[in-house]
């Protein structure tokens, strides 16, 4: 009896819900997930979802410049879901689906995470959801997991581009100064494959250089760097690279500066400029840091209308600066806005299909904040940027950190050839590139 | 003793029955819903089988991310049927809890649950650290192949429902029979008084292991069925101490009276968290936590509870 009764109510719940998942035809629904909780969240996830909010607010209302001055997408106003990305892939495997199956959104754009883009590209080639992969560094999804897309695009460079230019900076900024180099990095993923391509770059463009024969990689999350700080004080090399973020990267810099490493040792941080805002006069000067392209920080002065309207506005709807993840997210959906309009262009005026949205945006430049994006590589779904690398200085007349010496590097030297693997690339002595 | 066709027999087949009907015409998200819930429902079934003893384990995904991982690793390899892949990763994760219980069936209590939460965290140190094994990214599962027949899409979600279901049937009826059995009832005087069970001929440490041996079963098969469910392994997903946590949390939110419990319980525990997840993306966590606080407080046997309150009643009017 019991479970008979627990089967019809399921049953029922089916029906229902199944029922709920009619889409009103007037809006395009996108969800947007970013770290909302969680250590990642205060220096990404937060200022990517408010990048993201902002830039929606701006194509709804059609306040942004030309060319994404008419309203919406395609003229239908965008519906924004934001999610949260915490929990591993698999949770996000499923609310991926849960997004397409139950709520039928048409697009996605987000994701921070390399684990959570390995996981769930396969996932959206397979229920054919037009995805934007925003942040996420990870070369592995077009070369190996997805080296196909149809449906998923990546609308930055990914993280071996970082890394290329960051040597590329260090070569030309400090040539023969740098004796020796060590990296500390966090002990996963991310940490392991940004030290992996920048020691090769490194060996390409700096052979001299000697390379420490222990690098160090804390435990991710572990927030002490007490014994690590001591044995790169009394290390030989000079040049330390480190992907530290978020959390970890703001202990460590407290720590480190209490005990003048930072005097002592010249620094690569990637992704330093998410916590350089954060921390304020706290942030030490003479760092080198990234932002994995023209973002943030180094878009500061950037008098590209565009980039205008995204720095004032965002400075009076936050109270705070815009740092590279607002500017990655809000590239994304930029990215979208562009695939949309051009597809209702060549369509005729009338509102496109997926297939003709998605064919707009392969292989497409189109005008982002800062720059232009060019889908350049992995049949027109990865995007290519120039990388800029610069020195933090405290400005003050600003009140805010600023870079100072910047370089800018074109994508074609620091991403690889299309069809060509990132690893086998940088082994294979960085063939093909234009600098 | 009565016969293999009591209550829950047919209760679990007419279950069975049900879901296999239901599998044709559910709607998509639905069906990926009610595979992780087998997936984890099974996890929660071992850790039933342990408490009943007296004892709780916040290590199990130790085997849930053993057997996903073996099933992932296989697939490299080249192994790709599901029924292999399933059998393996199934049975690797038992001989590891064939391994580790020599050890573990000394321990109660809270050294029992921190210990297997230690060895959860090594596998989970392992994995993360080493790039062979996907490192923190994980590695992708292909949608498998069953005796050469290979499926795409939504119909390899639904051929995959309807095996995983099969086996749950299975695997649940044989936990059912073991229960109530004489070792099975040795369960709950472990609990009681483990002197006396001694003296009365039996190996306490013996009945322990062989627990743990299924509990470890069971999560390993749990594990599997989750890499094919998602397409995709990681230890933060698998091996990372709240996945542990998540399946105390369904096991507490079934109750111990029934192996059909935890089933039950691990369906409501992913619609509430999928529903929490989607109408409150800050606090979503805060809601799994004031639900399990209230069925603590409300509930303290489960949900089960609940059934079993509905069947006194009518007996006694």
């Amino acid at each position: 009896m019991t479970f008979g009764k627990i089967t019809a109510v399921a049953a029922g719940l089916a029906v229902i819900l199944a029922g709920a998942t009619a889409v009103s035809a007037q809006t395009v629904k996108m969800a947007v997930p970013s770290f909302l909780t969680g250590a990642a969240a205060p220096a990404f996830g937060i200022p990517a979802q408010r990048g993201a909010e902002l830039i929606i607010r701006g194509i709804n209302n059609g306040e942004l410049p030309a060319p994404y001055d008419i309203k919406g997408l395609a003229g239908r106003q965008i519906e924004a879901i934001f999610y949260d990305e915490s929990g591993g892939g698999t949770k996000q495997v499923t609310e991926m689906r849960n997004k397409v199956q139950k709520e039928g959104i048409d697009v996605l754009a987000g994701y921070i995470s390399s684990g959570t883009c390995s996981a769930v590209a396969r996932v959206a080639e397979e229920l054919k959801l037009l995805t934007i992969l925003t942040v996420c560094g990870t070369p592995r999804v077009f070369e190996e997991l997805v080296p196909n897309p149809k449906y998923v695009f990546r609308t930055m460079n990914h993280g071996t581009g970082n890394n290329v230019s960051a040597a590329h900076y260090v070569t030309k900024k400090l040539g023969a100064k740098v004796k020796g180099m060590v990296g500390i990095n966090q002990n996963y993923a991310w940490g392991q494959d940004s030290w992996r391509d920048f020691h090769l770059a490194m060996a390409v463009l700096s052979p001299k250089v000697k390379v420490a024969s222990k690098q160090q990689f804390p435990k991710l999350f572990s927030g002490q760097y007490g014994a690590e700080i001591s044995s790169l004080l009394r290390a030989k090399q000079n040049l330390v690279h480190s992907s530290f973020w978020g959390g970890d990267l703001e202990a460590f810099i407290g720590q480190a500066s209490a005990r003048g490493l930072f005097k002592k040792k010249m620094f690569v941080f990637t992704v330093g400029e998410t916590v350089a805002y954060r921390l304020g006069k706290k942030f030490p000067q003479g760092l080198m840091i990234g932002t994995r392209g023209p973002y943030g920080m180094y878009a500061v002065d950037n008098k590209n209308p565009l980039n205008v309207w995204f720095q004032r506005e965002y400075r009076k709807a936050y109270k705070e600066q815009p740092s590279q993840p607002g500017y990655q997210y809000a590239q994304g959906i930029l990215g979208v806005k562009y695939a949309y309009d051009n597809a209702a262009k060549a369509n005729g005026g009338n509102f496109p299909s997926k297939d003709q949205v998605i064919k707009a945006l392969e292989g497409a430049t189109f005008p982002s904040i800062a720059g232009e994006v060019k889908m350049g590589l992995s049949h027109g779904h990865q995007g290519l940027t120039p990388d800029m690398w610069g020195v933090s200085v405290w400005d003050k007349k600003r009140g805010e950190t600023v870079v100072k010496d910047v370089i800018t590097f074109p994508a074609s030297c620091i991403m690889p050839p299309d069809g060509v693997k990132s690893i086998d690339w940088l082994k294979g002595g960085m063939k093909g590139a234009k600098c | 003793m009565k016969g293999v066709y009591d209550k829950t027999f047919w209760g679990l087949t007419i279950g069975l029955v049900a879901v296999l009907l239901l599998n044709l015409f559910l709607a998509d998200w639905l069906r990926g819903i009610g595979l992780q819930s087998l997936s984890r429902g099974m996890v929660a079934l071992g850790l039933l089988v342990l408490w009943r003893t007296g004892l709780v384990s916040f290590g199990h995904a130790l085997f849930f991310g053993f057997g996903a991982y073996t099933a992932a690793l296989l697939q490299r390899v080249g192994i790709n049927d599901f029924f292999v892949l399933l059998l393996a990763g199934t049975a690797s994760a038992g001989l590891l809890a064939y391994g580790l219980g020599f050890l573990l069936r000394r321990y109660r209590a809270i050294y029992f649950a921190l210990l297997n939460m230690a060895f959860s965290m090594i596998l989970w140190g392992v994995i993360a650290k080493l790039e062979v094994l996907g490192s923190t990214d994980g590695i992708g599962v292909r949608p498998p192949s069953y005796l050469g027949f290979a499926f795409e899409g939504e119909t390899n979600q639904m051929i995959l429902f309807a095996f995983t279901a099969i086996f749950t049937y299975l695997v649940a009826l044989a936990t059912h029979l073991y229960l109530r059995s004489t070792l099975g009832h040795l369960t709950m005087a472990v609990r009681e008084n483990e002197i006396r069970v001694e003296y009365l001929g039996y190996s306490v440490e013996r009945a322990i292991h062989l627990k743990y041996i299924i509990s470890g079963l069971v999560a390993g098969f749990g594990g599997v069925v989750m890499a094919f469910a998602v397409g995709h392994v990681d230890p933060d997903s698998m091996a990372y101490w709240p996945v542990s946590g998540d399946f105390v949390f369904i096991t507490i939110l079934s109750g111990s009276g029934n192996v059909a419990a935890p089933i039950i319980g691990a369906v409501v525990y992913e619609m509430i968290r999928s529903y929490a997840f989607e109408y409150f993306p800050h606090v979503w966590q805060l809601i799994m936590g004031g639900s399990l606080l209230l069925i603590i407080m409300f509930l303290p046997d489960g949900l089960w509870s609940l059934l079993e309150r509905t069947r006194r009643k009518k007996s006694v009017g």
